[in-house]
């Protein structure tokens, strides 16, 4: 294995009794680098994360992290890993303070060391004002906050994140990509689960999707969206009665298969916005109205509804048939 | 936002004899502070006692004789290291709670993260708990002494009386994290904490004389680690035993039956625990 690389896991498999959590799943993470493990609940993300923090052991197959097997040597990963959970992992009792001198004090640092760190870690997460509160009287973003400044008191090169914003509000959703950008830059490589496709496309270089604990797609968010087909047309039509007319112009631009949803019709292209020019001549020749035109970059929703038949957000995988339909959505901001 | 701009982490050095010690004491700590922010937990571990030393010295005691001792105040001079024993055995309930919640809220996990020594989250919790009792039993004391119950086999031997009862309420905190550790949530834990503390408390010599109980039930009694507790309390309190000829060999050696079945239990419980300590989490 080569010195730049920070996670691999080859192979993955982890059965609960009947249930397979994980059907061999492949990682690699380069030093430096964030990859976002992408896919809903059950589709395994946990589990793997777990496994590659040792708290898990893989029923079959092997990873290493930081160059250490994660079953053979789990001393050696846990000092160079942070792990930030689902829910924030602090002692609800203690003070911000004593929670970072305790997670300090157990990583085995020096008591002044630990006492900088600390002060340093309050000061940035912006919690020095509730320092000496207990973090039972934090609210929701305060405890997240703590509970990654606890994961960074020994200054880990790696550093996993469990659905690091599940259940925050979307300003310290911002606030918590904000300071985990911060980290990147300062060279930590981050491991990242979310089932947020805004969360990935924002945070991720490389992004795994994975679903029924397979990976099945990998790529850039650029690489996986154009893997799906690039750029589409998409208009609405005023008249049912004009949708085989919208087609019909639509066919002239199109670089493959016109699809039609109610009043929507749309169109793979390419060329970027001249065709849409060439579009609205198309369709203003055969006198179509159009209520709504659009050009749209596929976002990672799409993508995903196109590897795995259901939504990334689903509660459960959906038994859906691999359809091409497109899930309705009012905007981009979900 | 500002950067990071400080130096690399400086470790400790490693002690000799490894970071067990070190880390259960972080834990202790962490543990002791959780008391002391939440006073109100700990004043109702103190009221159940409490009220049972009421109870038993003015609803029951009349009512319970004590064998070989005619004095009508002699139920609560017996009483006494009865609950001192009941006490020190509920100090298991919140061990099997507090293990409960940590995993729950997903301690547990972030502590099996760190490179902390494995058995130190539970020799933290069961330390904590054995520790909180000292003051349990100062209070208990306290009571006692308004009640009329007396030491009268001096001071050594009642601080050893003390160190037996501290030693117990640690092997049971034991048994209660080894519980805890298959807690599917805290409210299952605040249930299975206690039930089986009655049965064990209540089947023994704590609060009526062996002779009282039907024979086959002497049997369970006297092998009952706490029959051997209290009894060696009684002795080295100077209160009335309520012996009356029995003749099993735990109550003859009170005090060796005590230690014996203190370690093994530690033993037994410790190595299971920490065992399960290793793959738990919080799902």
């Amino acid at each position: 294995m080569t010195a730049d690389i920070a996670v691999l896991a080859e192979g993955l498999v982890k059965d609960f009794g009947e249930v397979k959590a994980l059907d061999g799943i492949d990682l690699t993470v380069r030093r430096g680098q964030v990859v976002g493990l992408l896919g809903p609940n059950g589709a395994g993300k946990t589990t793997t994360v777990r496994i590659l923090a040792t708290l898990l052991q893989p029923t079959a197959g092997r990873a290493t992290v930081a160059g250490f097997d994660v079953v053979k040597q789990p001393d050696e990963v846990r000092r160079a890993i942070g792990l930030t959970g689902q829910y924030a992992a602090v002692d609800e009792y203690l003070t911000g303070r004593e929670n970072l001198r305790m997670f300090g004090d157990l990583y085995h640092l020096s008591p002044k060391y630990v006492k900088e760190r600390s002060a340093e870690l309050l000061e940035w997460f912006d919690l020095t004002e509730a320092a000496d509160r207990p973090a039972k009287t934090y609210s929701g973003g305060m405890r997240r906050r703590l509970d990654l400044a606890s994961s960074l008191v020994a200054q880990p090169s790696i550093l996993f994140l469990d659905e690091p914003t599940t259940g925050l509000d979307p300003r310290s959703r911002l606030g918590l990509w904000g300071v985990i950008e911060n980290l990147v830059q300062q060279g930590t490589t981050v491991l990242l689960t979310t089932q947020y496709l805004e969360e990935a496309d924002q945070l991720a270089e490389d992004i795994v999707v994975i679903d029924h604990g397979r990976v099945i797609a990998h790529g850039s968010s650029e690489q996986l969206k154009d893997q799906i087909g690039g750029d589409r047309v998409e208009i609405t039509v005023v008249d049912p009665a004009a949708v085989g007319r919208a087609v019909e112009a639509l066919g002239t631009v199109s670089m493959g298969e016109v699809l039609v949803e109610d009043l929507r019709v749309s169109a793979p292209v390419s060329g970027g916005s001249t065709v849409l020019v060439d579009a609205i001549r198309a369709l203003d020749s055969r006198a179509v109205a159009v209520s709504d035109l659009q050009l749209r970059r596929p976002t990672l929703d799409d993508v995903f509804m196109t590897l795995t038949g259901h939504a990334a957000e689903d509660e459960a995988p959906a038994p859906q048939a691999k359809g091409r339909r497109r899930r309705s959505r009012g905007g981009e901001d979900a | 936002m500002t950067t990071l701009s400080i130096a690399a982490p400086v470790a400790m050095k490693r002690p000799v004899y490894g970071w067990t010690i070190h880390d259960g004491l972080v834990v202790a700590r962490r543990n002791l502070i959780q008391t002391v922010r939440v006073p109100e937990l700990l004043f109702f571990s103190l009221v159940q006692p409490v009220i049972f030393v009421l109870l038993f010295a003015y609803v029951f005691g009349g009512a319970i004789p004590v064998p070989g001792d005619a004095d009508p105040n002699a139920y609560r001079q017996y009483l006494m290291p009865g609950i001192f024993g009941q006490t020190v055995a509920f100090a298991a309930a919140s061990s099997t709670v507090g293990l409960a919640e940590d995993m729950h809220k997903g301690l547990i996990d972030r502590f099996r993260s760190l490179p902390m020594a494995p058995p130190a989250v539970l020799i933290g919790r069961t330390l904590a708990d054995a520790a909180r009792q000292i003051l349990v039993l100062f209070v208990l004391t306290i009571t006692g002494f308004l009640v009329g119950w007396r030491i009268d086999n001096g001071l050594l031997n009642a601080i050893y009386a003390y160190a037996l009862l501290l030693l117990f309420a640690y092997t049971v905190a034991w048994i209660g994290a080894w519980i805890g550790l298959y807690m599917p949530n805290p409210e299952t834990a605040n249930t299975a904490g206690l039930v089986w503390l009655f049965p064990m408390t209540f089947l023994s010599n704590a609060f009526v004389p062996l002779a009282s109980l039907p024979t086959w039930l002497q049997y369970i009694a006297a092998w009952n680690p706490i029959s051997a507790l209290v009894l060696a309390t009684r002795e080295l309190f100077g209160n009335p035993t309520g012996m009356a000829g029995d003749n099993f060999w735990p109550l003859q050696h009170p005090q060796l039956y005590t230690i014996l079945s203190c370690v093994v239990l530690i033993a037994l419980f410790s190595t299971l625990s920490v065992r399960r300590y290793r793959r738990t989490t919080s799902r």
